[in-house]
């Protein structure tokens, strides 16, 4: 992979929810498989966590007409262009790679969960044994070996495919227009841009989970603007970036998350 | 399959029917994609709206059971409105022959039904045939007696009507999938069928793979790009095990097993060499006794001789008439009468129906001996739910054996493809093969026989049994090559055609089938392998050339096909009597006035309409051409939709005869049937999912994939849920009159309740992947609920409809 701007393509009309990608994330990148409960899904674990850091979503979905249809959606990191975990981390933990992507460096995280609240998408899981946010970097260290990250490697329908920013907005629009119906583009229009764009079978609306028009919080922006420069000239970022968690989560409450975090690991 | 997975893209019209291809095949499932994107229809017919519905241009549901019923309306919908391919059906079919007067079908039942044995004597389903043999035929499809007038009146019955009320399926649905997939019935188009355990996995499962094989002959779907009857294998090895015969009743490459009445290889060979008086038919098997001879050569090597009928007397018999399916093992061991078991990479005390029996026969061993990668519920069988250990004398030995991808060997795809491939990492501790464990122990067995003699030591040590290399070691190319089969002696074969003479030396490897014997001068441990290495060694399952001539995807130096390296079989039907191509846009084979040229023809001779020298397309036939008309079933020469052992009906609509009248009933006291009752309302169906791998004995002690697919669940429509009270993500019981499970219910739009005879009925399904002794809180075997029933032909098992109960814990 050249080091230029790149998208990764995620149609769904092509993916068959195999979750193949959702296993070979957890082999590439050592995370762990929790034990869950069925929860009257074939979705599982129910939603993103620490360890898992791409999800098939399952969704029936009727049409208007009556149609029944399954909607699959690989959620994880969009990789914003105006990215508003990269603005609000405090540490230069989560930093924009040299393809456009939102990279992640684990032992820069102070666990100040900034990101976590900031991601208008709910990417950012807080792992609390490690106090640490662990997100998908688009398997950073692949593409600098030009290498397939690993999800788009696994998958076998070409639901997956990643390229060059240009090539990719080409194809894309290809596709949407070989689909015709209600098919469009998802992620080019918002925060900057995304370097992981959806072809999308229905409007966006229709997905659950899916923001329909996702934004930077205005209290990211005024991070960005006020008080971000002051915190990368010293160690007073940790003290600027606890601010910052303030501003935007209010006053700390012990285990605030834990309950939600258990239910949303599926169980246990 | 009759062709191959790249080959699906080639298609204009796949029918899925019998499959969740999305899940089962997911890798398989592109070219089926890259066909929807050149323009392919995708239908999908199933019960349940599956990860592969949702890929599909549509999905048509249809009660569990009753894929005859839908495909005997569409051949009499394609007869009825006239879109039979008639150039194919005249020509390459026998549409035309004339039936025995004899012959009759009524009320269910074809002439020759015994009742007490539940058997037919097939004396009257032959052709009349003229002074010379050869049958009669009527070119003009007219007489009353003609296979093609037969095959109408049958279907007449399968009406639009009597199909929707039998299947559920409505008759816009089923005309919208006749419609669209009978439009594939002419030249230039192909119409092909996806199916796999959805069809096999029912009493009537060998006969709905028959109507499809009549649909694809009507059509002319068979033998061309695109087409074909195209069963999607998987790693169980199903292509594997019937290739290489681990079945009862098969020898390797299909050759029959012997049956005791069968007492020399001369009767043997005269029961099963089929003869043709036709002078235009290739009739194949009529080199039966080559490959059978050959077989026994490479079993017993030096000691089989023509003297002693090449040994076949040592070759192990089956009763007259009698089966030995794993529905029959466990039958006569739940009896006491089996006293050991190996069981080598299976789990049957979750993947074999009716559970209680088979862990109750299980009981019943002295000793019981595993070959896996892991333990499982069968080798931990006497320490299993309400079982006492104390009470059970069974010794049991798990002996482990390395994974597939720990040791070299061939793998053979539903393609027909014997692919070659290497070991990718060492197997841990004392693991190894289990083609290195047999040979030990029969090394074993060998010398105590030699030793101690015993009852019947000749075949034992008559055994040819050079597998090891010069380290002692399992060597698997050995075993290849053995498959393959060698020159015995030096030979010149001598090609008048083509005017040439080889000169092969004693120990090569035999080139192709076509150049094994019956007088003992070559072996083949497997006729249909012969030819996967050259005569000089060289093992073309490792080739990997990417070159693809016809732009076909062929890929002819990829692998090696049996048969020959042909890639799609009956490949000459794709051309028409002077052997140009129905369809010149996909080109797979034509004649060109001396030569077929593109994929390997079905036979050199030239086309058929060559009178002296052609041959008709289908050559594995006796008299050459497709069946339409096929005696060779148990259950009749025109498949006829029986309702399921156990179903929602008290009566057939389309005759007297509720069930298959030819599948054999078990009669335990653990072979409960309940047909029909008010306690167990809902029909049920079992399968897998992406996620597990059969019993689920491999993938659930692998966490990811645990934690993708946790536990046991019943998939119940929102309608029924709701009348039940159910709640998604529930804990529930399902029951049948045999057995019952707990699982989570999952409440889902995806099961719609289907109109069967003017009534509701429910359809659940759950996934079998499940057992108790991992995790130990994700569900047991769905076999508790199943019946011992299976296939008249083949004793598959019926794990796809039965009815059950479904109440809230």
């Amino acid at each position: 992979m050249q080091a230029t701007e790149i998208i990764k393509l995620i149609d769904t009309t092509r993916c068959t929810a195999c979750r193949g990608c959702q296993i070979a994330c957890k082999q590439w990148n050592e995370m762990p498989g929790k034990r869950t409960r069925n929860f009257g899904s074939y979705q599982n674990p129910p939603d993103l966590q620490w360890n898992t850091w791409t999800l098939i979503r399952f969704q029936e979905h009727v049409d208007p007409k009556g149609n029944l249809t399954w909607l699959f959606r690989k959620d994880g990191c969009m990789h914003c262009t105006d990215a508003a975990c990269v603005v609000s981390c405090p540490t230069g933990a989560l930093y924009h790679t040299e393809f456009g992507t939102v990279g992640f460096n684990p032992s820069r995280c102070i666990g100040c969960k900034n990101c976590v609240a900031a991601c208008p998408f709910e990417v950012p899981k807080y792992d609390a044994s490690k106090d640490r946010i662990y997100k998908c970097d688009l398997c950073e260290t692949r593409l600098q070996a030009n290498r397939l990250p690993a999800c788009v490697l696994s998958c076998p329908t070409g639901a997956l495919t990643i390229g060059r920013k240009d090539k990719m907005l080409e194809a894309a629009a290809k596709r949407i227009n070989e689909l015709g119906g209600n098919a469009n583009l998802y992620g080019d229009k918002f925060v900057g841009g995304t370097h992981v764009l959806y072809i999308l079978s229905e409007k966006p609306e229709v997905y659950e989970a899916l923001p329909k028009n996702p934004v930077v919080p205005l209290s990211i922006i005024a991070w960005k603007d006020l008080f971000k420069p002051l915190s990368l000239l010293a160690a007073g970022g940790v003290v600027v970036g606890s601010f910052l968690h303030y501003l935007i989560h209010g006053p700390k409450r012990p285990d605030e998350n834990a309950e939600t975090t258990k239910k949303a690991e599926g169980g246990e | 399959m009759s062709n191959h997975y790249i080959d699906l893209k080639n298609s204009d019209c796949i029918l899925i029917m019998g499959s969740n291809a999305a899940e089962h095949h997911p890798i398989a499932f592109k070219w089926i994609l890259r066909a929807k994107d050149r323009g392919a229809t995708i239908i999908h017919v199933d019960p349940r709206y599956t990860r592969t519905s949702a890929r599909c241009d549509f999905h048509v549901p249809l009660r569990s059971g009753t894929d005859i019923a839908f495909l005997g309306g569409m051949i009499n919908y394609i007869l009825n409105n006239k879109k039979i391919f008639r150039e194919y059906v005249l020509h390459y079919t026998n549409a035309s022959f004339i039936v025995s007067k004899d012959f009759y079908f009524k009320d269910g039942l074809f002439s020759g039904y015994d009742p007490k044995t539940r058997k037919y004597g097939k004396d009257t389903w032959v052709f009349e045939k003229d002074g010379r043999g050869i049958p009669k035929r009527d070119m003009t499809l007219t007489d009353p007696r003609c296979v093609f007038q037969l095959l109408k009146k049958h279907y007449s019955r399968y009406t639009l009507d009597q199909v929707s009320g039998i299947t559920g399926v409505t008759k816009e649905d089923l005309l919208k999938v006749y419609e669209v997939y009978s439009a594939t019935g002419v030249r230039d188009k192909a119409g092909t069928n996806c199916y796999a355990l959805g069809w096999t996995h029912h009493t009537t499962g060998s006969q709905i793979i028959r109507t499809m094989s009549i649909i694809q002959l009507l059509l002319g779907n068979m033998g061309i790009c695109g087409g074909g009857v195209n069963a999607l294998r998987g790693e169980p090895n199903v292509q594997g095990s019937t290739d290489h015969a681990i079945l009862y009743n098969i020898l390797p490459g299909y050759l029959k097993m012997p049956a005791a009445s069968q007492d020399t290889l001369a009767k043997y060979l005269e029961k099963n060499t089929p003869k043709s008086s036709d002078p235009q038919s290739a009739n194949y098997y009529q080199n039966y006794p080559k490959f059978t001879v050959s077989f026994l050569k490479s079993l017993f090597g030096d000691r089989a001789t023509a003297a002693n009928g090449f040994g076949y007397s040592w070759l192990p018999k089956l009763d007259d008439g009698a089966a030995y399916s794993l529905m029959h093992l466990f039958d006569e061991m739940y009896k006491g009468k089996i006293k050991g078991l190996f069981a080598v990479g299976t789990d049957p005390a979750v993947s074999s129906p009716n559970t209680t029996k088979v862990r109750k026969a299980l009981e019943n061993l002295e000793w019981l001996v595993g070959e896996n990668i892991f333990d499982n519920e069968t080798y931990s069988f006497w320490k299993g739910p309400g079982v006492d250990p104390a009470k059970v004398k069974t010794e049991v030995f798990l002996l482990p054996a390395s994974a597939s991808m720990e040791k070299e060997g061939s793998q053979s795809n539903s393609g027909r493809w014997v692919q070659w491939k290497y070991k990718a990492a060492e197997a841990p501790d004392d693991a190894i093969p289990v083609g290195e464990i047999t040979i030990k122990i029969m090394d074993a067995v060998r010398a105590l026989y030699a030793k101690e003699g015993g009852k019947h030591p000749t075949p034992i040590l008559n055994l040819k049994w050079d597998y090891k290399d010069s380290n002692g070691r399992f060597d698997v190319l050995k075993v290849a090559k053995q498959i393959n089969g060698h020159f015995l002696r030096d030979t010149v074969i001598e090609d008048k055609a083509k005017g040439t003479r080889t000169e092969f030396k004693k120990g090569q490897t035999v080139p192709t089938f076509g150049m094994l014997t019956d007088d003992g001068s070559t072996s083949s441990g497997n006729w249909i392998m012969a030819g996967s290495f050259e005569a000089n060694g060289l093992n073309k399952m490792a080739k990997r050339g990417k070159d693809d001539p016809t732009g076909l995807g062929l890929y002819p130096n990829w692998s090696y096909a049996w048969p020959v390296n042909r890639r799609i079989i009956y490949n000459r039907a794709s051309c028409d009597l002077n052997g140009k191509p129905f369809n010149p846009k996909r080109k797979l084979l034509e004649w060109t006035g001396d030569a077929w040229v593109g994929d390997v023809p079905d036979g050199p001779w030239p086309p058929q309409a060559d009178k002296q020298k052609g041959k008709y397309p289908f050559i594995m036939k006796p008299d050459g051409l497709g069946a339409l008309f096929g005696p060779g079933m148990a259950e009749g020469p025109f498949p006829e939709h029986y309702e399921p052992l156990e179903g929602p009906l008290t009566r057939n609509p389309l005759s007297g005869q509720l069930i298959n009248p030819a599948i054999q009933i078990f009669k335990s006291d653990l072979d409960k049937v309940a047909n029909a009752s008010e306690k167990f309302p809902y029909v049920c169906t079992t399968y897998s999912c992406t996620e597990h791998w059969c019993s689920g004995a491999l993938t659930r002690w692998q966490a990811w994939l645990l934690e993708a697919m946790p536990e046991l669940y019943v998939e119940i429509g929102e309608p029924l849920a709701k009348e039940k009270g159910i709640k998604n993500g529930e804990r529930v019981k399902v029951s049948s009159v045999r057995g019952a499970v707990e699982c989570v219910a999952m409440v889902t739009k995806r099961f719609r309740p289907f109109l069967v005879e003017g009534k509701t009925v429910h359809q659940v399904g759950l996934p079998f992947n499940y057992g108790w002794l991992h995790p130990k809180d994700g569900g047991d075997s769905t076999n508790f609920l199943t019946p011992s029933v299976g296939d008249a032909n083949t004793f598959c098992p019926e794990y796809k409809a039965f009815m059950v109960n479904v109440t809230k814990l």
